[in-house]
């Protein structure tokens, strides 16, 4: 399985020279990384090239890595029913860079980059409605970032007086706890409770 | 005299709010839907409803207890979730499941298939006009959800698969019952093909409804039922084989014309293969040489045994731990698929090393089928919406999640 991954890898990065930044196989899963502006040519080879065959396009999600200059990373998972093979495209951007949307080969990527926009504000270029899909009407923010609490900013009550679901900042009648179980001898970069009396 | 003014009105689309409460809608799905007379012109779903932000709470919880939340995805066919779940740790950490838990895991898997199915098939149904499937289904349903209790201690919200297996072994006596419903329920299964398969209104409202073709089934992401009603040989237990499947005997039923009937024999059909690979897994768990272990017992994931944290101090102490800190992963990705009853559901996840995940993306296969719904209903009657959703097997909490 792997030596099959191997050569198409090899195939791919032959192919497509100056798309791919780099490919490997890990846990027999082929992962390609290329350049954020050559994704629909790359997706239209591996749908179209006869030893690809990548013709269903399983996925589309980001992934945010708040400490790199680009911080989102845009994967795509991809599926060849007739060569039985899998592979995972990669590629990263920064917030203010729009990636080419790829509806026009897959379009079941309306939805796949729709919900990337709204979980992570990743911008597509050329898609033809990128509005909000699973958050609530007038949301603002965008939820799955890393620097977005888990608590959110808003929550929504029913008024009994007003008759209507009002919106108001988020109150927490006890602070959130996020328990940490790391062990205090590895990891734990704070005090631990107790040793501040040892110190004085 | 004057001109006569013709009153005749320019014809107007109307637009018109199916759902968020509506019983056809299957949850919680709220379709704008622009209509010239009673002819679709287009469908706007507005989704998100559910939306639980399953992926953000999976970043803050540690592997075994994110195992939960993956019950509460798909909530009639709880365990497939879990399944892709354990599969993607399981990866990650590069533990083995022993031959017997595999066993256990396919018997469950192929139980919420057909708890799913049964589902989907009656529900359909109803949505066409039938009163009478559902109740015969939901019957068949509260037994299969007893085992479910039997082997979990709950009937839907099992948290039973773990990484490395499942959590408890099934007692003998579960199996036996196991192995007897399957022979009481093709009778069951029977009666329901008898009220449906050759219904003449059924027929109606279903053949040459929402027909999708192999070239369409690919643009759009399909997967299981969809893209098998379309004639598409493609089943993840059979080319790509994960657990024992590939020790089992089960056919894939396929569908010819990719409509809403033909997905609807596919699903009877595949209730009665699972019923089949449930009957081989209950054979081979009552063998006496077939016993043993159902979790890894070399994993960080597995816990001591009771009798032993009595005795040793170390295994208390990894009792703790476990449940409290979680399981160290290493760093890298994975994508785990799973053929969930609904399709390909697949878990992408990206792991930094800790004791959480970095980033879990859950693929639904509910999501790319409802995509498509603007596409597969154009130019059918406001009537066949209800037929389309009903057999695109629209589950919200896979859904929004």
């Amino acid at each position: 399985m792997s030596e099959a991954l191997q050569s198409l890898g090899e195939h791919i990065a032959g192919q497509q020279e100056s798309a791919v930044k780099s490919w490997s196989v890990e846990h027999g899963e082929l992962t390609v990384e290329i350049h954020d502006d050559r994704i629909v040519d790359m997706l239209r080879f591996l749908r179209d090239d006869a030893a690809c065959r990548f013709t269903s396009l399983i996925d589309i999600c980001g992934v945010d890595y708040p400490q790199r200059a680009e911080r989102f990373e845009v994967v795509y998972h991809l599926l060849s029913m007739q060569q039985n093979h899998r592979i995972r495209i990669k590629l990263s951007v920064d917030e203010d860079t729009a990636v080419p949307s790829v509806i026009e080969l897959f379009p079941v990527a309306n939805w796949f980059e729709r919900e990337a926009f709204d979980m992570y504000g990743i911008a597509f270029s050329g898609h033809p409605d990128l509005r909000r899909l699973l958050t609530d009407y007038g949301f603002e923010g965008h939820p799955l970032r890393k620097d977005f609490p888990l608590t959110g900013f808003m929550e929504v009550r029913w008024d009994d007086e007003e008759k209507r679901v009002v919106y108001e900042p988020v109150e927490l009648v006890q602070e959130y706890r996020d328990f940490d179980f790391m062990s205090p001898w590895e990891g734990a970069k704070y005090v631990i409770p107790g040793d501040e009396k040892a110190e004085g | 005299m004057a001109d006569i003014e013709t009153t005749e009105e320019s014809p107007r689309n109307f637009t018109i709010n199916f759902g968020p409460q509506h019983p056809a809608a299957h949850g919680v799905l709220r379709l704008v839907l622009e209509l010239d007379g009673e002819v679709v012109e287009r469908v706007d779903p507005h989704i998100g409803l559910l939306h639980r932000g399953t992926e953000k709470l999976l970043e803050h919880k540690t592997y075994l207890q994110g195992i939960g939340y993956f019950d509460r995805l798909d909530y009639v066919a709880p365990m497939n979730q879990e399944h892709a779940f354990c599969m993607a740790a399981e990866r990650l950490a590069g533990i083995t499941v022993p031959k017997r838990g595999q066993y256990v895991r396919v018997l469950y898997s192929e139980i919420g298939r057909i708890l799913s199915h049964l589902l989907n098939v009656t529900t359909q149904a109803m949505d066409v006009g039938a009163l009478t499937p559902p109740l015969w289904g939901f019957e068949e349903r509260e037994k299969l959800m007893v085992f479910y209790e039997r082997a979990s201690g709950s009937r839907m919200h099992a948290h039973y698969f773990r990484p490395g297996g499942v959590h408890q072994d099934l007692p003998p006596e579960l199996i036996q019952d196991i192995r007897a419903w399957c022979d009481s329920f093709p009778a069951a299964l029977n009666d329901i093909d008898d009220l449906l398969t050759e219904n003449r209104i059924f027929k109606q409202r279903n053949a040459d409804i929402g027909v999708v073709s192999k070239e369409e089934a690919l643009e759009w992401g399909f997967s299981g039922v969809m893209v098998r009603g379309s004639g598409m040989a493609w089943d993840l237990r059979r080319s790509q084989p994960y657990e024992v499947y590939d020790e089992l005997e089960f056919n894939i039923p396929l569908g010819k014309n990719g409509d809403c009937y033909d997905r609807y024999l596919c699903r009877m059909e595949e209730m009665r293969e699972s019923v089949k690979i449930m009957i081989q897994c209950c054979d081979w768990l009552m063998k006496p040489e077939n016993q043993g272990e159902v979790l890894a017992t070399d994993s960080k994931f597995s816990p001591p045994r009771r009798a032993e944290m009595k005795q040793s101090m170390e295994a208390l102490i990894q009792h703790f731990k476990l449940y409290t800190e979680g399981v160290h992963v290493d760093a890298g990705e994975v994508y785990a698929a799973v053929e969930a009853p609904k399709g390909e559901f697949g878990v992408y996840l990206v792991a930094d090393g800790s004791n959480k995940p970095y980033r879990v993306k859950i693929r639904a296969p509910g999501f790319a089928h409802l995509a498509a719904m603007d596409h597969l209903n154009r130019g059918h009657m406001l009537a066949d919406v209800s037929a389309i959703l009903g057999s695109l097997d629209i589950v919200f909490g896979e859904i929004d999640r």
